[in-house]
């Protein structure tokens, strides 16, 4: 269903409502992410690609705790040349297809633009937070941040989002870096550092002894990332963190999100896009509200 | 949920490839469904319930070589149990078991022997000393058997045994064995228009095991292998993947 009060405009992508789904969650194959489209998100994000392909971390990579997911996939990815296939049958699915992409250095990111003309934009993987050489010691130094982003947005020509880790000290620092280089956008959060422990055994659960935790327990230091980079910086900030009800979604945008994206959500309810869309829409109607009221309304209340 | 801890109590040999390990937790499970085995300090890999507090593993490489060598008093983890599982239902079913595929099919066999159901099984394997299960299915109902090497029973694969049956006289099919073993069952139960009252349970390479990480999906469908399967009808997977190529860990695509 399309609905002209939740449809919104988003870094020059035309989205039919502001739910996204986040990266690294069923975003391996096409067909997957075109399932995710017909369940109701207004756009996709696709598990992060890289250069060469990669097995990931050992099993255990994922389990529930009763606060949220803790994970360590490992960025396992079959390298871009194998994915312009499930790419290509992504796209059928109607809404605009953001490929997630990781690597090591500005010229790799620079070959996976390159290599992979479908996308309707890019997602730059500069935060996660448990894969040794990439990742969050990329995106935890604001030079290389910036370089990485410049890089890409002369290379592609289409938009590029910038995925941020929680897991620094200053994320606005970060957040800036990435907008001196040109994001389109930039993507709060990505997972916070984690671990579990069996007690039985004593060995850590995860094959990569660490992981990155995600859901409900995350969601309170997305709402503030967001909100700090909210009212530091001028592009669209995309939220992320937590997400499964339409009031977790409403609390992100008056952070200051523009739109939110949903991961860990899925495991419970497949049904999460279009239940957060459906109440979202009547939350709007009943208040007699549109969408921009509410984006950054956190700010404005308190301004006044 | 994180892992419990699962004592092994007993381990049973079953063939020369095939051990039975039982522990001292039954979860609480329908059959087809499985665990998430985690088997401490080298993998965790997905394993059928081949009994309420069992699993049958074959050796194929490091992890299911350290579960089938392990002894009674040795521990792992246990995640599950996971997945859709099979629908009971029919009045005279054909259970049909390729190798290790027997191990979610013998808990069915039983329950549905308990409801009374007439079944007849099909149990194949590449040569006799393989066969796995023969004597607790023969118990459920009346069990045939074919070995690639024709050492027992037919000689030959499995699906020339099913045309010795009229399968129009059956109203479900239950199906479990290697992929091109299911594949030629799935296109003889639909040359006999039968493919929507029959069950497969697929085997694809699981990460997480509960839906999330989308590494067991399979085409055109999308459907999550560990979640919405590994049970599926046979309508479902007649324009699928299904023998025609997999996903390795990576996500290639692998033909079969
Ligand atoms: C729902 C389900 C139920 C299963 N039930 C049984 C059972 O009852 N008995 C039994 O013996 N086997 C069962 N398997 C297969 C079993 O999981 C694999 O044989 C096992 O993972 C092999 O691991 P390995 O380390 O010994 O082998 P490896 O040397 O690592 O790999 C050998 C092959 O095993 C498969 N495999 C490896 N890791 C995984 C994984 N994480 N997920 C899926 N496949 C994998 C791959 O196809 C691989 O090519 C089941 C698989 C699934 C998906
Ligand atoms: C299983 C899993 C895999 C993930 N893979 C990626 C990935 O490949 N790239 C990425 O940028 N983020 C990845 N993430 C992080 C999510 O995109 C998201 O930022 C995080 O999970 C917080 O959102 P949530 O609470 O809605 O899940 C992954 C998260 C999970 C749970
Ligand atoms: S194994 Fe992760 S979705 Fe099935």
């Amino acid at each position: 269903m399309t609905y002209p009060e939740l449809s919104i405009e988003l870094t020059g992508l035309e989205m039919n409502n502001p739910t996204i789904l986040a990266a690294g969650i069923l975003g391996t194959t096409g067909a997957s992410l075109k399932r995710i489209a017909s369940a109701g998100a207004g756009a996709v994000v696709t598990k992060s690609i890289g250069a060469i392909p990669e097995q990931g971390h050992p099993n255990p990579s994922l389990v529930a705790l009763e606060c949220g997911l803790l994970n360590a996939m490992g960025l396992p990815n079959p390298s871009y040349k194998e994915f312009n296939d499930e790419l290509m049958t992504a796209k059928e699915g109607d809404i605009p297809v953001i490929v997630s992409i990781f690597g090591s250095c500005c010229e790799e990111f620079c070959e996976i633009i390159e290599g992979l003309e479908g996308a309707d934009a890019f997602e730059l993987n500069l935060s996660c937070p448990h894969s040794q050489q990439y990742g969050a010691a990329v995106g935890t130094d604001p030079v290389l941040v910036e370089k990485i982003t410049r890089a890409a947005k002369t290379t592609a020509s289409v938009p590029i989002w910038v995925k941020l880790t929680p897991n620094v000290t200053d994320i606005v620092t970060i957040g800036e870096a990435a907008s001196r280089g040109g994001a389109d956008a930039v993507v709060a959060i990505n997972t916070i550092r984690g671990m579990a422990i069996d007690i039985y055994s004593g060995y850590p659960i995860l094959g990569n002894l660490y992981g990155g935790l995600s859901g409900a327990a995350i969601r309170p230091v997305a709402v503030k990332c967001i909100h700090d980079l909210y009212r530091a910086l001028d592009i669209p900030v995309i939220g992320v963190g937590g997400v499964s009800r339409w009031q977790d979604a409403v609390e992100m945008m008056m952070a200051g999100a523009s739109a939110v994206q949903i991961g860990s959500a899925i495991y419970d309810n497949f049904t999460v896009f279009s239940e957060i869309n459906e109440a979202f829409l009547t939350y709007l109607i009943s208040r007699d509200l549109i969408i921009d009221d509410i984006i950054g309304l956190a700010h404005r209340r308190v301004e006044q | 949920m994180i892992p419990v801890n699962a004592i092994i109590k007993e381990v049973i040999k079953e063939t020369p490839t095939i051990s039975t390990l039982k522990f001292d937790i039954k979860p609480d499970a329908i059959p087809g469904q499985f665990v998430m085995v985690w088997i401490r300090g080298v993998d965790e890999i997905p394993m059928a319930l081949s009994h309420p507090n069992g699993i049958t593993v074959q050796n194929v490489g490091d992890a299911s070589e350290t579960l089938s060598n392990m002894e009674p008093g040795d521990s792992i983890g246990l995640r599950g149990p996971f997945g859709n599982g099979f629908e009971l239902s029919g009045q005279r079913i054909m259970i049909i078991a390729g190798g290790v595929g027997a191990a979610p099919l013998l808990p069915l066999a039983h329950q549905l022997r308990l409801k009374g159901t007439k079944i007849s099984i099909l149990l194949g394997a590449k040569t006799s000393k393989e066969l796995l299960f023969e004597e607790q299915f023969s118990r459920s109902g009346e069990i045939n058997v074919a070995t690639d090497d024709g050492s027992k029973g037919y000689h030959g694969v499995i699906t020339g045994l099913m045309d010795t049956y009229d399968l129009n006289s059956f109203d479900m099919f239950y199906v479990c064995g290697p992929e091109m073993m299911m594949r030629a069952v799935l296109d003889m139960l639909h040359t006999n228009s039968l493919e929507s009252i029959s069950q497969f349970s697929l085997h694809r390479y699981f990460k997480c095991g509960i839906g999330v990480c989308g590494s067991c999906t399979i085409d055109p469908s999308g459907l999550r292998v560990c979640k919405d399967g590994p049970v599926f009808c046979g309508n479902i997977l007649l324009n699928s993947e299904l023998g025609k190529y997999h996903r390795d860990v990576t996500g290639k695509k692998i033909m079969f």
